[in-house]
């Protein structure tokens, strides 16, 4: 009973933090049509600065967490103007090649600025310890993690589902020549699309510090974690991710738990099942 | 199909004879770069043997990738399952000559092939490419935990091939190795011409263009790949045997998903769609990693980064396509 419950809460908080930062892939995957493995390196960059500025700098949690998500979409919008611009529309081949490149030199730069080592977060003191839930006590970073993945799923939702932007980004995700007839300013929708997507990535990268340790490798090691989300998910659709979030993370953690001697083997097993079953995802509409 | 395609089915027996020549003068590229090859780095054929092998992986790669239009992150899994199968030949069940042990990795390959092109090419775009990187992953894990068969982390250790064809011992300073890698690549190169050339190889490339109009002709694009990926398997697992052979070890490092993003950031660098191309990307970025590991291992990632950056830009051909559209145009102007 007790491995089960911890097993629901790790997973849980896994698929939260996974959510929070493949939900802006999987919009702007929607939305533009850009396999972007670069995107998991947006969420390093963010845990980097708000390492550096809660740790050398000495902040708060919650400023350094800012600055985190603030700093990232500003070094975001140059790469997205001079590379990100060329390749909207291009085979998916030169998409995959121009932000591998763009992963690969993230890697090599954070590998030089902050070296090798894994960089810890300092959390304050209300997010340590554990919380008494009557019959169980969890991790409160844990808590933490999953209110904020569900506050972000229910702020997306909203913003989505209730805004005119969200009227304008659901038509420019249907056809976007369509919408761009029709006054809605396509460019603009992109442009803050993509960095609300990033913003998210580096909160993510930010509050799930503690389940997935920022390090040079952060942005190959869980790309891979982040495109089968949103493959599985299906691209553009929030409760499709949060579906394949939630599933992917039990799936993962179970694994872990149950089979640790055999890794990742029934992660990959499980996807490579889903996406064959469903090809479009899980939530994918058929075009 | 688009009417390139279809003229090039219709060659006259001209343009057949010049592409012989166009045969000829690659193969004699290939052994020419060879000798030379041998006589400047006498004491570095190891890195030339590499070099042999992840050729035949980049070939293979482009027979999915620049024929069939298949993007894949995880063609290492043929290359792996070749060396493996090889090794595994030699160690377990005895069998050291080394020419049966290239049989046992292009077997390995074939089925690798046949595995793999059955499970990717359920998927398009973005779920194929997720397919194929959890593919490659899951070869990964499940030879480090085959560890009795595979050796695992560790790596499979003690192969010793028997002397080739009886007589030539492969010896310390790799002249053995390097010569039978160079026979297979150029046996390899000139077996590949002709596929791509032959109505199968058209057909794929078809298939690249326009899958619908392939159907609607009567032919099935999903039995072409698979046997498309079989032939890539068969390659791609002889350049595994070859390095099984010629290192006499083989890690799970030839199973992972680095490789695979290498070999296809090898292809790319020379220029997709085309057997020079490949050659080409894999000799630049062999000798250029070699360069730049060895003066500055740290910069390694951010260099290779900036130049897929680079090549995307402002030769999305790659190098050999810029170059042979560059010489095409000369060749316009002249006339």
């Amino acid at each position: 009973m007790q491995t089960v419950f911890s097993i629901a809460v790790d997973a849980l908080a896994y698929g939260m933090v996974l959510f929070v930062i493949s939900i802006g892939l999987s919009v702007t995957m929607g939305l533009m049509r850009v396999v972007n493995l670069a995107h998991g390196a947006f969420a390093m960059i963010g845990g980097y600065i708000a390492s550096y500025a809660a740790r050398d700098m000495g902040l708060g949690y919650g400023i350094a967490l800012m600055i985190a998500v603030f700093g990232t979409i500003l070094i975001a919008i140059p790469i997205e103007r001079l590379l990100y611009r060329r390749i909207y529309g291009a085979p998916e081949l030169t998409q995959v090649l121009m932000t591998i490149g763009i992963t690969f030199c993230i890697i090599g730069i954070a590998n030089y600025v902050f070296g090798p080592t894994l960089k810890t977060i300092p959390l304050p003191t209300g997010l340590q310890g554990s919380v008494d839930l009557g019959f169980r006590s969890i991790a409160t970073h844990r808590l933490f993690a999953i209110l904020c993945g569900l506050a972000v799923a229910a702020v997306l939702w909203y913003a989505i589902e209730k805004t005119a932007f969200g009227v304008k980004l659901r038509a420019a995700v249907d056809n976007a020549a369509m919408a761009a007839a029709l006054g809605v300013r396509t460019e603009i929708v992109y442009a803050v699309s993509f960095a609300v997507a990033v913003g998210l990535a580096a909160l993510g990268g930010v509050v799930g510090a503690e389940l997935l340790p920022v390090e040079p490798y952060y942005a190959l090691r869980y790309m891979v974690t982040f495109l089968v989300v949103v493959s599985v998910g299906g691209a553009g659709s929030i409760p499709g991710a949060l579906v394949a979030c939630l599933l992917l993370g039990g799936i993962d953690t179970a694994g872990r738990y149950l089979v640790p001697e055999f890794g990742e083997f029934f992660f990959y097993l499980a996807v490579i099942a889903i996406v064959c079953v469903f090809p479009r995802g899980l939530a994918g509409r058929t075009r | 199909m688009t009417m390139a395609t279809v003229n090039e089915t219709l060659t006259t027996a001209r343009g057949n004879r010049r592409k012989l020549g166009r045969d000829l003068a690659g193969l004699s590229v290939i052994l020419g770069l060879a000798v030379t090859g041998y006589l400047l780095f006498p004491n570095n054929l190891a890195l030339l043997t590499r070099m042999t092998a992840i050729a035949l992986l980049v070939l293979s790669l482009d027979l999915v990738t620049g024929y069939c239009g298949v993007a894949t992150l995880g063609h290492a899994a043929l290359f792996g399952t070749g060396a493996y199968a090889a090794g595994i030949a030699a160690v377990h069940f005895g069998i050291t000559d080394p020419l049966l042990m290239l049989a046992c990795g292009i077997l390995g390959g074939v089925v690798a092939g046949l595995l793999c092109g059955a499970v990717i090419l359920r998927a398009h775009g973005l779920p194929q490419l997720v397919l194929s990187i959890a593919l490659i992953h899951l070869f990964h894990e499940f030879a480090n935990k085959a560890a009795s068969w595979t050796g695992g982390s560790d790596g499979l250790a003690g192969i010793a091939p028997d002397p080739l064809l009886g007589f030539f011992a492969f010896d310390l300073w790799g002249r053995t190795a390097y010569v039978f890698g160079i026979v297979l690549l150029a046996v390899v190169f000139t077996l590949l011409r002709l596929v791509v050339r032959s109505p199968f190889g058209m057909l794929c490339r078809g298939i690249k263009e326009d899958p619908i109009r392939i159907r609607a002709m009567g032919a099935s694009p999903k039995v072409t790949l698979v046997k498309m990926y079989m032939i890539s398997g068969a390659v791609a697992g002889a350049g595994g045997a070859l390095n099984a052979i010629s290192t006499q070890v083989v890690g799970l490092d030839s199973l992972s998903f680095t490789l695979s993003a290498e070999s296809l950031v090898m292809l790319v660098l020379g220029g997709t769609g085309s057997l020079f191309g490949a050659l080409t990307g894999t000799i630049v970025f062999m000798f250029f990693e070699d360069i730049v590991s060895a003066a500055n291992p740290f910069h390694w990632l951010t260099m290779v980064g900036a130049l897929l950056i680079a090549v995307v830009l402002f030769a999305p051909k790659g190098l050999y396509g810029t170059i042979a559209a560059v010489a095409a145009r000369w060749r316009e102007a002249r006339r």
